[in-house]
């Protein structure tokens, strides 16, 4: 574990791995340590901000290494969503990974992924595990706007646009499981740490067998 | 409810927007932090007129507002030096100033800086947003920017503060503001000389500069490890650096990661001065 100063009010922790980062994480947010204002953990970096004059950096750093591991935590969570893979970039991604659709598909939703942070937009999630195979770059121009529930891959990731936005990954298809609501108390379905499995959902259009792909 | 006073916005100017303190405690969820992006002037304005410091006030980019009250309220106008008219007649910043009943309330344009505050006593009580009322200008959370036309409730006075000052004393902004920085947490991704340079010449605030951050251009700040950054937690004051060498300063409504290294970041001391940064002016760094 390193620790950097970010400026006056936050330290950057570097970890060295995901799993050290989400460990950090979750043991600061059961710390409840006063004067912390945000805890975010990154690839391999947990950044912490306070209030300085409530909470002195020089101290929480020594702390850092001893605090305890938390214990039930978003890591014990896995999360599974729904997907019709209808998406307007699958082709795309068939062509371009030398698989078929359906095998786009297939190692897409066999993986167990882990949400590494969060980003971009509110809710946004960037989950690790992707299938190798299906690692592209992001599409050369990007979409002025995606629909909300969009499920998409890009570079290592791959994510669900919790809300409407521009977007570069390519599109696989989509859920209707809702990923962000202020009202809720918890807004964001998914936070850092937790499991995902992305469950087919085989409709006419998307299953090889039924009438559409005869 | 005939007691909820509503002010009438008539003119917004270029950006007009509802800010408090923001929404800190959900940036791993994405979430900017938000929040008016001169925090002290924000907090002035309000214990001028008897508001809690954190109360949603008005943050205008370069004045040219104009709004009206209907019932009459104390006022206070903070942050860039702008001209205040209150049913016509001049009034002073930093001050509070009561408004008539449906007297016009004009803010005219700063001669320095860029951002001016003007609190109502009882604050500008538009809906809430996970806990502030806010405007996120790159999450698009809380109200979309003022428009003409748009109606703010102003919120209950009943037990706020007796109004205790006449005007408070204020440092004018410097024509060249020095913002002082601390170095990292990415320092070490950059030359020796990139830092010097950084703190000897000037920088020159370009028009691509909002609430999300300020784009400076001058010497370029060379990197000596040129591999991809893997993303991470970013602060308020940060000076991002990309590819092109020319850094950013990172305001409120900036992305909670980001995956360019930072050089340094500029002391919450001095953040203030930094939303106050206008385009087509210089700043320096120490």
């Amino acid at each position: 574990m390193r620790v950097l100063a970010a400026g006056d009010a936050a330290l950057l922790v570097e970890t060295g791995d995901l799993p050290a980062a989400h460990r950090l994480h979750a043991a600061l947010r059961a710390a409840d340590i006063p004067g912390v204002l945000d805890v975010v953990p990154g690839e391999a970096t947990v950044l912490v901000s306070v209030d300085p004059a409530r909470c002195d950096l020089g101290r929480l750093a020594a702390r850092l290494p001893s605090l305890p591991p938390a214990g039930y935590g978003s890591q014990d969570v896995t999360v599974e969503i729904p997907v019709v893979y209808d998406g307007e970039d699958l082709d795309e991604v068939a062509e371009l990974t030398g698989l078929t659709r359906a095998a786009v598909v297939a190692r897409h939703s066999a993986c167990t992924y882990v949400v590494a942070y969060l980003g971009f937009a509110p809710g946004f999630a960037y989950l690790t595990g992707l299938d190798p195979l299906l690692h592209l770059p992001r599409r050369p121009t990007p979409r002025t706007a995606v629909a909300a529930g969009s499920v998409a891959i890009a570079g290592p990731y791959t994510s669900v646009y919790p809300s409407r936005s521009p977007g570069g990954w390519h599109l696989l298809g989509h859920t209707d499981t809702p990923l962000w609501n202020t009202h809720r108390t918890q807004p964001s379905l998914l936070t850092p740490g937790m499991r995902v499995v992305f469950s087919p959902i085989l409709t006419p259009e998307t299953c090889p067998g039924g009438p559409a792909g005869a | 409810m005939p007691d909820v006073k509503i002010s009438e916005v008539l003119r917004t100017g270029m950006l007009a927007t509802v800010q408090d303190l923001g929404r800190p405690g959900y940036a791993h969820l994405g979430v900017p932090h938000s929040g008016a992006a001169d925090r002290p002037s924000l907090r002035l304005a309000n214990r001028l007129v008897g508001n809690p410091e954190g109360h949603p006030a008005l943050e205008l980019t370069l004045g040219g507002a104009a709004l009206r009250i209907r019932g009459g309220a104390w006022i206070a106008l903070t942050g860039a030096p702008a001209p205040l008219l209150v049913g016509g007649r001049p009034q002073g910043m930093n001050a509070p100033c009561h408004v008539p009943a449906g007297a016009l309330v004009e803010v005219g344009v700063p001669v320095v800086g860029l951002r001016t505050y003007l609190a109502v006593r009882g604050g500008f009580w538009v809906e809430p947003v996970l806990g502030s009322r806010s405007t996120d200008l790159l999450s698009g959370l809380g109200p979309p920017p003022l428009a003409p036309g748009d109606l703010l409730p102003i919120g209950p006075v009943s037990g706020l503060s007796d109004l205790a000052v006449d005007v408070a004393p204020v440092r004018p902004l410097p024509g060249t503001p020095e913002l002082r920085i601390l170095p990292g947490p990415r320092a070490d991704w950059f030359t020796p000389e990139a830092l010097r340079t950084l703190t000897s010449e000037p920088y020159e605030v370009t028009a691509q500069s909002n609430r999300v951050g300020v784009r400076l251009r001058g010497p370029a700040l060379a990197r000596v490890r040129h591999e991809e950054l893997p993303s991470e937690g970013m602060v308020t004051g940060a000076l991002q650096v990309p590819p092109d060498g020319q850094p950013i300063i990172f305001l409120a409504d900036h992305p909670v990661t980001g995956g360019y290294p930072v050089i340094a970041v500029i002391t919450t001391a001095d953040l203030s001065q930094a939303a106050q940064l206008r385009p087509g002016t210089p700043v320096r760094f120490r």
